[in-house]
């Protein structure tokens, strides 16, 4: 394999983010079930430990920071099972990630197809 | 004979399940983009297929990363919307065709392509949306679905080469499919857009425009092309055009393309829409 350019602002979930991050988003896929959202919700560091969280995990969960969660091996559609939980899209994710409001956020999204 | 109709592709965006739930079809945001549909449905009430093969990537609803296949066919009696976490309403089932099903896998599996089987499968909005975009009756219909799942989710991700010769097998096993069905090959996602990391919102147009004008006579501009280049080209989840390219696979040579619609944006994503009628 040649050594590929990075994209800028982009992380490809690839073998070594699946390492670092299978607890996490294996603690974000339980999220599709109703009963396990509403466990996270009733106590949120138990469920955390539960799961095996590392400490760089936990805190971008208590946070609810998406950049610091993909750098710390989350996956993006596992992460937005964790986001529903508060009501959170996917213009409230990429807003936060691009430090934009949300209405700017989507502004830009309508800008690209002018 | 099993006979391929035609070739439909859409994006599966889960705000349009939502806004179908919620009827919003004709508020100015969506009046466009609802707006394309019409005339494919019209196309599909006078072909009448009996089968809807879906080529979807699955967003973390059947499959975890404990076990990623690259491709898996669906072999069940009926398929199953559930729960995605995120609050999208669940829809009724979907109609499986498992003879066909095992047929076609075992046509891919001796084109060597070693696939995962299914004989239970729950299908997310990757599946069920495009099934209510082309037919939202589906539920009173006869019509029966094969489900094939593309990993877009874990990388190494197939190559845009490897999922149109995966459409290509799929393609020709169903026309030695013995018994006399009309089918259409749907690849569903894309087009630009991605949902992750500080270039989240990233939208190509041209590279859009592109996709949709040579995907229906030149799809072999693609073959050649990385992963790594569609993901720089269309963002992280436009990689899912490799749905589409499946889907041109499994069409004849020369296709004629009947209807398209392309809106920025929907949710993050520039949605597309094409219909192509496979050459007799």
């Amino acid at each position: 394999m040649t050594e590929q350019e990075p994209i800028d602002g982009t992380v490809m979930f690839d073998g070594a983010q699946a390492i670092k991050g299978y607890a996490l988003n294996k603690m974000c896929y339980s999220f599709n079930e109703a009963a396990s959202r509403e466990a996270f919700l009733a106590d949120e560091e138990a469920y955390m430990s539960r799961y095996g969280l590392n400490d760089e995990q936990k805190q971008a969960i208590r946070d609810k920071v998406v950049l610091n969660l993909l750098a710390a091996g989350g996956n993006i559609y596992y992460l937005a099972k964790f986001a529903g939980i508060f009501g959170l899209g996917v213009q409230d994710v990429g807003a936060q990630q691009t430090g934009m409001s949300v209405e700017a956020f989507k502004e830009k999204l309508v800008a690209a197809g002018a | 004979m099993a006979r391929i109709v035609g070739g439909l592709t859409t994006s599966h965006i889960p705000a349009i399940g939502n806004a179908i739930a919620k009827g919003s079809h004709d508020e100015p945001y969506w009046k466009s983009f609802f707006g394309g549909y019409p005339p494919v449905r019209e196309w599909l009430e006078d072909v009448q297929p009996d089968i809807a093969v879906m080529i979807y990537n699955d967003h973390g609803l059947n499959f975890f990363l404990d076990k990623q296949p690259t491709f898996a066919v669906g072999a069940a009696p009926e398929y199953y919307n559930q729960d995605e976490g995120w609050g999208l309403p669940t829809i009724a089932p979907f109609k499986g065709a498992p003879e066909l099903s095992w047929h076609i896998i075992e046509a891919l599996v001796a084109d060597e392509f070693d696939l995962v089987t299914c004989q239970e499968m729950n299908v997310d909005h990757g599946f069920a949306i495009p099934m209510q975009l082309f037919w939202p009756d589906y539920a009173e219909r006869d019509l029966r679905t094969v489900p094939v799942m593309i990993n877009t989710v874990q990388h190494p991700l197939p190559s845009p080469k490897r999922c149109y010769n995966l459409g290509r097998s799929l393609g020709r096993a169903i026309e030695a499919y013995p018994e006399d069905l009309k089918v259409v090959i749907i690849g569903t996602g894309g087009l630009s857009h991605q949902l992750d990391g500080e270039r989240a919102g990233f939208i190509n147009k041209e590279f859009d425009e592109m996709c949709m004008e040579k995907i229906v006579n030149e799809p072999e501009y693609f073959l050649d092309m990385s992963i790594h280049e569609l993901v720089r080209q269309a963002g992280a989840q436009g990689a899912e055009f490799i749905n589409w390219l499946a889907m041109r696979g499994a069409l004849n040579g020369n296709v004629k393309s009947l209807h398209t619609n392309y809106n920025i944006p929907i949710s993050n994503t520039a949605a597309g829409l094409m219909c192509l009628e496979n050459a007799a």
